[in-house]
């Protein structure tokens, strides 16, 4: 891969990898970072992957920017010596696709002039890349989307969007992983927790992770927890 | 936010450079000590006193048992850090005890501290009271404040006309600021870009969305953003900001990376060796 690494500030470096998001590219991001992690310790004190970059904020105590720009290409060249069998792992997340607990469901289907089930099929055939994880802890960026079902955010975002919601933003994909303000298109509700502050991992995604949305019925939505929809 | 105050109160309490604080912004804040406490103070002056002993910041004190440490309002600067010997003990969330309203998290339920909260700490002085920070350290948040920004990020995306704005203009703290960015009104920065590709913020970056009014991301920013960066205010003159309030004029001069470098691994290394 190639790197560019450029120093922000006194203690922290941006390393761009690559300049359009690419599923490949996001598998490349999520490796390099968890190597960073593992290799320099205590030497980082941030590791903050997305689509095409990766932030590096260290300890000028414990390491200086040349060695440390030495270290990440090789770390970024054995990668590229032993690209893995397995491209990230596979999230499978159940998702109950109804509008009882989608309040978009039934209308984003009527403008896209496809059936529920058509909309439903396009969205949970596919496997998605984690490609970022940010706006909230536990949410994670996911794409693409399939460019029939693609539609962008509402005008106006929602002020309370239901923990577990489902969402579609453009070509991108995503669960809420607690109540929160939201302007994505709702089309489901999953019931697998997202966020554990107390847990380690505190969540489950990591960039360059692989994910499925597998539908589950309404009896298996309740007996996981699931509610219907509060907005 | 003022970490170079932080610092401070940590080592005339004799304790380690990150060890927990309290940090009072503005004043209204009284604290009674439960059993003999070696405190510290650093920051803004809030007017503070010790029963109705009027105490100076950038000092450490002996509090007794049922004292009262009161910290008024602002007389220069607009935070004040409260150390205790031994450092507050609070639970501890991705290891760390800062609290974070917004995602409920750190601090004693994942909220700013009210009336009644207890305060435990270890309690057993490791530096005599009368500690005080030489006057060569200390500022006065009253002076013009000047930020020193590195360029980086997408720096070189903004044309010539708005690198003399940032350098020539005189910009003005609004009161839309708090811990998660520092809303700059002034002349507008126009960018060759209308965004990037979401990326991640590191601490101090001046962002300028669509409308050119520069913010500067701090403690509580998000993780990831989509709006072009023109670089990092350095961190020492960070310290200096977090004691302006809304209001307070402000210019931008750049730094070089190498000597920004240098300062601050300075501060690390005489706060951490």
């Amino acid at each position: 891969m190639r790197l560019l690494i450029e120093p922000v500030s006194e203690t922290t470096l941006m390393i761009y990898l690559g300049e359009r998001i690419d599923p490949g590219l996001a598998s490349a991001i999520g490796e390099l970072s968890g190597r960073l992690r593992q290799q320099l310790g205590r030497r980082l004190l941030e590791v903050v992957p997305s689509y095409t970059s990766i932030l590096v904020e260290y300890d000028p105590l414990r390491c200086d920017v040349e060695r440390l720009r030495a270290q990440i290409s090789a770390l970024a060249e054995q990668i590229d010596a032993n690209i893995p069998q397995q491209p990230g792992r596979l999230i499978e997340l159940p998702v109950y696709y109804h509008p009882e607990v989608a309040p978009d469901l039934e209308p984003l289907a009527g403008r896209l002039g496809i059936s529920i089930d058509n909309l439903i099929a396009r969205h949970s055939d596919p496997e998605y890349r984690v490609f970022a994880i940010g706006f909230a802890p536990g949410f994670a960026f996911l794409g693409e989307v399939d460019e029939q079902i693609a539609y962008p955010r509402h005008a106006t975002p929602r002020a309370r969007v239901m923990a577990g919601s489902v969402g579609i933003a453009d070509r991108q994909t995503g669960v809420y992983p607690a109540d929160l303000p939201g302007g994505w298109q709702i089309i489901g509700n999953s019931p697998f927790p997202l966020y554990r502050p107390g847990h380690s991992p505190a969540t489950p995604f990591s960039v360059g992770d692989r994910v499925r949305f597998r539908p589950i019925d309404r009896e298996r939505y309740r007996r996981a927890g699931g509610r219907p929809w509060h907005g | 936010m003022d970490e170079h105050a932080y610092c401070w109160a940590n080592r005339l309490a004799g304790n380690a450079m990150d060890a927990p604080v309290v940090e009072i912004s503005i004043g209204q804040a009284c604290f009674e000590a439960q059993t003999d406490q070696l405190v510290a103070l650093a920051g803004a002056d809030l007017d503070a006193r010790i029963d109705d002993q009027p105490c100076q910041p950038w000092q450490s004190y002996r509090l007794r048992a049922g004292q009262r440490l009161r910290l008024q309002r602002p007389l220069n600067g607009l935070r004040a850090y409260l150390a205790v010997a031994g450092g507050f003990a609070a639970p501890r969330a991705f290891d760390s005890v800062a609290c974070v309203p917004r995602d409920r998290l750190g601090g004693i339920d994942g909220g700013p501290l009210k009336a009644g909260d207890l305060l435990p700490s270890p309690g057993c002085p490791s530096s005599p009271p009368g500690r005080r920070t030489p006057p060569r350290f200390i500022p006065d948040y009253r002076t013009p404040l000047r930020l020193r920004i590195i360029p980086g990020y997408q720096f070189a995306e903004f044309g010539e006309a708005a690198r003399r704005a940032l350098l020539e203009s005189e910009y003005r703290i609004t009161h839309k600021s708090d811990r998660m960015g520092c809303r700059l009104q002034g002349t507008p920065l126009p960018c060759t870009l209308p965004g990037v590709i979401s990326e991640g913020i590191a601490l101090g970056a001046i962002q300028i969305p669509p409308d050119g009014q520069p913010i500067i991301l701090l403690r509580d920013r998000q993780t990831l953003g989509g709006y072009p960066k023109l670089g990092c205010v350095c961190r020492r003159d960070l310290s200096a900001l977090a004691q302006r309030p809304p209001g307070t004029p402000l210019r931008f001069e750049l730094i070089e990376l190498g000597q920004a470098s240098q300062e601050w691994l300075a501060l690390e290394r005489f706060f951490r060796e």
